[in-house]
């Protein structure tokens, strides 16, 4: 078993290159697919620190890994639907031309 | 406990090279569409970690879920979205510099905190196998099981909503 702390600091680096991602890119498609960096970060951490806890208590960072995962497909696809929609309007998925609130 | 366990541990950190460099090269290639297939070596990578740590179940359907489904539904929005014309649209905005230095920031504090925390070094207990977590799944959990179902439904019918063509009939620009 390797180390909780390399585990951390693996999933730490996910975070923060999702989050550069998530800041720089302009395809809103790409700062989805950032976000699913993230959410992975986060998944992974409970499911690492689940499997260093007590017997009896393991099965609640392994709940909570399947709770994420399900909740960013969601997020994904409805992600996508408004990216589509949003093109379908405004011809551009580039977060920094869409700039109107109201049309 | 396993007689490979040596051999085991320099695939994981292999693993998580891998996906590290397939992580930067999702959030870095100018093509989204090759940041996406990256993105899904990340996720296969990922998948991997969950099978170092005995947690197959959790590898199986991170597989399934977002290989198998969110990157295929990825690929399709790119597909539908990206206007292959004009390849000089610069895949950045113009905060790269300062973003770089803020996340490489909140890195070094995140990896001081973790390495001067104290952590359980090694573990004894089995991992939950696939019949525990679906025990667990019915039992205590079955709140949470019943409102993520309620909102899978939502979410996909909310998509199909968002992403369908409005009537020609009824109000077209």
């Amino acid at each position: 078993m390797i180390p909780l702390s390399h585990l951390l600091i693996f999933s730490a680096a996910l975070l923060v290159i999702g989050i550069y991602g998530a800041v720089v890119r302009r395809n809103i498609v790409g700062i989805l697919l950032s976000i699913e960096l993230i959410l992975n970060a986060a998944a992974l951490n409970f499911t690492a620190f689940s499997r260093f806890a007590l017997a009896g208590d393991q099965e609640a960072g392994v709940i909570f890994t399947l709770f994420i995962i399900a909740m960013a497909a969601a997020a994904a696809a409805v992600g996508l639907a408004i990216v589509i929609a949003l093109f379908r309007v405004r011809k551009t998925i580039m977060s920094d031309e869409i700039n109107l609130l109201k049309w | 406990m396993l007689p490979l366990t040596l051999l085991v541990k320099a695939g994981l950190y292999l693993i998580m090279a891998i996906s590290l460099l397939a992580a930067v090269a999702s959030v870095s290639l100018p093509n989204i569409f090759h940041a996406a297939l990256a993105l899904a070596l990340a996720l296969l990578g990922i998948a991997g970690i969950y099978l170092g740590l005995q947690a197959e179940f959790v590898a199986v359907v991170q597989v399934l879920i977002y290989v198998g489904a969110v990157i295929t539904l990825v690929i399709f929005a790119i597909m539908l979205t990206n206007r292959m014309a004009d390849r000089s649209t610069p895949a950045k905005n113009s905060l790269g510099a300062a973003c770089l230095a803020v996340a490489a920031g909140l890195f070094s504090i995140l990896v001081r905190f973790i390495r001067s925390t104290p952590w359980p070094e090694t573990t004894s207990a089995p991992a939950p196998g696939t019949s525990e977590i679906g025990q667990a799944l019915m039992g205590p959990y079955v709140f949470a099981f019943e409102v993520i179902s309620v909102i899978l439904i939502a979410v996909l019918i909310g998509a199909m909503v968002i992403a369908k063509k409005d009537n020609p009939g009824e109000d077209a620009p």
